[in-house]
């Protein structure tokens, strides 16, 4: 019903169409012709500089019907024994009102507790596993057990060796205790100490930050760039220090709660896009400029476009050579958070921008962290000069957070250098392409065995579908029995149908580990029947995109 | 066929069974209760259809005799 009549606007030749070289073209994107279904025969058209893979494959209908079953019967018994904790039948062992509280509003009614206390609590076990080891490629676990259904947890003292890790953020390999970055670090610690207990305003900038802020930028390739100790508090405080009231924030339906937290504190307008869908956010941009803002018609102040390089959840990439054309054709400004894609995509590891081949400058917000790729903590903001000295002064994480800790910074430097090959060896180099053909492998292998995989082809985070509330702790517990450390996520991470396992690759990793980890996924795939595949795809773009669901949030 | 195969495949089916009605995730008398309350449905539906299918079928059958048979006869009288 939406479709013919954008195919029909689309192959019109258009005064304003961005990059459009003829009227079937727009946005990069090859159109059916007027009437037709729009069956993306191409869909990395002239932006793109690279073949653009991204896929979604639908879930199985029988799937989807069982999954219900599932969730329906584990519901209905979550009803009986919420009926039998009142009734003091059964202990009650999860949280409750004091008695005094009895009378105010109930605090653990809504559908999150009952989901904890009731469906969560049952496969608790495959998640928070303590490990007590560096987070490498391999990983030592300290076993514990339950003798009460996952309400507590006793350990037995026994330690669990040698796990293939495939759950942490760790792309690169640079999670280590050894080698160049720790002794470096070690050699700041002895020389700087833990950390200045002070702001980066007051006594706690040293000279170690101003070195990594600008290699940060020059890693970048912006003109200047400034760091935070925390990525979650650069996102978070930073959008209100940008947007305010009377200014609109387009956002993607899946970028991470930083993002969010900060868009809403901002105070700004929210609306929300579908994931990754360039005629989504190309309608928002068109309503908000032809409507401005609601009741008075005036203009918006600002526009500013929230995404995300790689989406840890799908494992999708941004469409960044479409974002950046709607971007400059209607003015706005962009944002994008490369948490999860710096370091891990591109030719060079870093980020999207440079997988896509495209200009640094062309962003405006060049966010990320240092937790995943770089194996320390922190976050930056990379920009503008004018735009990083605005934020160094009005930023709440730069005035009041205590500063990055010298070692972890000295971190930082040394594996950003490894990376840029400015330590004189081609080691950093050699990982970023060990990543990539370590991503390319386990993808293929995946989807060769007939999982339904998520995401982009390049992208170093793995989600595999299992669907059913009992597959999630089943896959869980079989994967750790067979030595294997996943992760498994489910509600309210993903809807709660679209329960998956997440596979982060990294460039620790060797062949024979994957073989391994492939091999163990093959037989409990077979043995929990997990190989849901049609190998019928959808592009992310024609998945389903009703103009009615984004929110506003007018005061 | 043999045995042991036969065995296994019926173990896995099982699995399945559990896996799918997240009787996996229960505890052992929430699994009896769930187990009781499947069995005795399903023997009241097929001690149901025990009783009635045959009436059905034959009920069925005679109507078609007739339809084909003796229908000047009879035709209206069945359908009523
Ligand atoms: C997209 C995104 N932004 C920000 C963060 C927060 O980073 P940090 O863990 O360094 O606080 C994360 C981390 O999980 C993330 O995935």
């Amino acid at each position: 019903m939406e479709r013919p009549g954008r195919a029909a606007l689309g192959a019109q030749p258009r005064a304003n169409g961005c990059g459009a070289a003829h009227g079937a073209l727009r946005n990069g994107f090859v159109r059916g012709l007027p009437g037709t279904q729009i069956n993306h025969v191409v869909h990395n058209g002239g932006l793109y500089k690279r073949p653009f893979n991204e896929a979604f494959e639908e879930t199985p209908m029988l799937v989807a019907v069982l999954t219900y079953v599932g969730y329906g019967v584990l519901t209905l018994f979550g009803y009986l024994r919420d009926f039998m904790r009142q009734w003091k039948i059964e202990k009650c062992q999860n949280a409750i009102e004091r008695e005094e509280q009895k009378d105010f509003v109930p605090l653990y009614q809504d559908f999150e507790n009952f989901y904890t206390r009731n469906l969560y609590m049952r496969i608790r076990d495959s998640w928070n596993r303590p490990i007590c080891s560096v987070p490498g490629a391999k990983v030592d676990m300290m076993e514990r057990v339950s003798h009460d259904y996952n309400w507590t947890f006793t350990y037995t003292g026994k330690v669990i060796k040698g796990i293939i890790n495939m759950g942490s953020y760790n792309y690169l390999g640079f999670a280590q205790n050894n080698g160049t970055c720790q002794q470096a670090a070690a050699k700041v610690l002895s020389q700087y100490g833990a950390g200045v207990c002070s702001s980066r305003q007051e006594m706690g900038n040293l000279d170690k930050h101003e070195e990594l802020e600008k290699l940060v930028a020059r890693f970048l390739g912006v003109e200047s760039a400034m760091a935070y100790g925390m990525g979650f508090a650069t996102n978070s405080m930073n959008i209100p220090a940008l947007v305010g009231k009377g200014c609109l924030i387009l956002s993607d339906e899946l970028n991470h709660a930083s993002l969010v937290l900060g868009a809403r504190l901002s105070g700004a307008t929210i609306r929300i896009f579908k994931h990754n869908n360039m005629q989504s956010l190309e309608k928002l941009l068109k309503d908000a400029i032809v409507h401005g803002q609601p009741r008075t018609r005036r203009p918006w102040k600002k526009i500013l476009i929230l995404v995300e390089g790689i989406y840890s959840m799908e494992g999708s990439i941004v469409r960044l050579p479409e974002v950046i054309a709607l971007k400059k054709k209607y003015k706005s400004y962009l944002y994008l958070d490369e948490a999860h894609s710096i370091g891990a995509l591109g030719p060079n590891g870093r980020g999207v921008v440079d997988y896509f081949g495209l200009n640094p400058e062309d962003v405006d917000v060049m966010m990320g962290t240092f937790t995943k790729s770089f194996g320390a903590a922190g976050g930056y903001i990379g920009g503008k000069k004018e735009l990083i000295d605005y934020l160094r002064t009005y930023s709440h994480s730069a005035v009041y957070a205590t500063s990055l800790s010298p070692p972890v910074v000295e971190q930082i430097i040394t594996s950003m250098k490894c990376i840029m090959g400015e330590d004189g060896t081609t080691f950093g180099k050699e990982c970023v392409q060990q990543l990539a053909e370590n991503t390319r492998y386990f993808r293929r292998r995946l989807k060769e065995m007939g999982f339904i995989i998520y995401g982009n082809e390049d992208s170093p985070v793995v989600p595999l579908m299992l669907y059913m509330p009992a597959k999630i702790g089943a896959f869980g517990r079989e994967m750790l029995k067979r030595n294997i450390g996943v992760v498994v996520v489910g509600f309210p991470a993903t809807p709660i149908i679209e329960s998956r396992a997440r596979f982060c690759l990294s460039a620790a990793h060797t062949k024979e580990m994957l073989d391994t980890a492939l091999k163990e996924i093959n037989e409990v795939g077979d043995l929990l029947q997990l190989k849901y595949s049609r190998h019928r795809l959808v592009p992310l773009l024609d998945r389903p995109f009703d103009e009615t669901t984004y929110e506003e949030t007018e005061d | 066929m043999d045995f042991k195969s036969m065995k296994y495949y019926l173990y896995w089916l099982y699995c399945q069974f559990e896996l799918i009605t997240c009787s996996y995730l229960m505890e052992p008398w929430e699994k009896l209760l769930f187990y009781t309350f499947n069995i005795t449905m399903l023997v009241m539906i097929s001690y149901t259809a025990y009783l009635f299918i045959p009436v059905h079928i034959s009920t069925a059958f005679q109507f078609f005799l007739h339809l084909l048979g003796n229908q000047h006869e009879n035709a209206v009288s069945v359908v009523k």
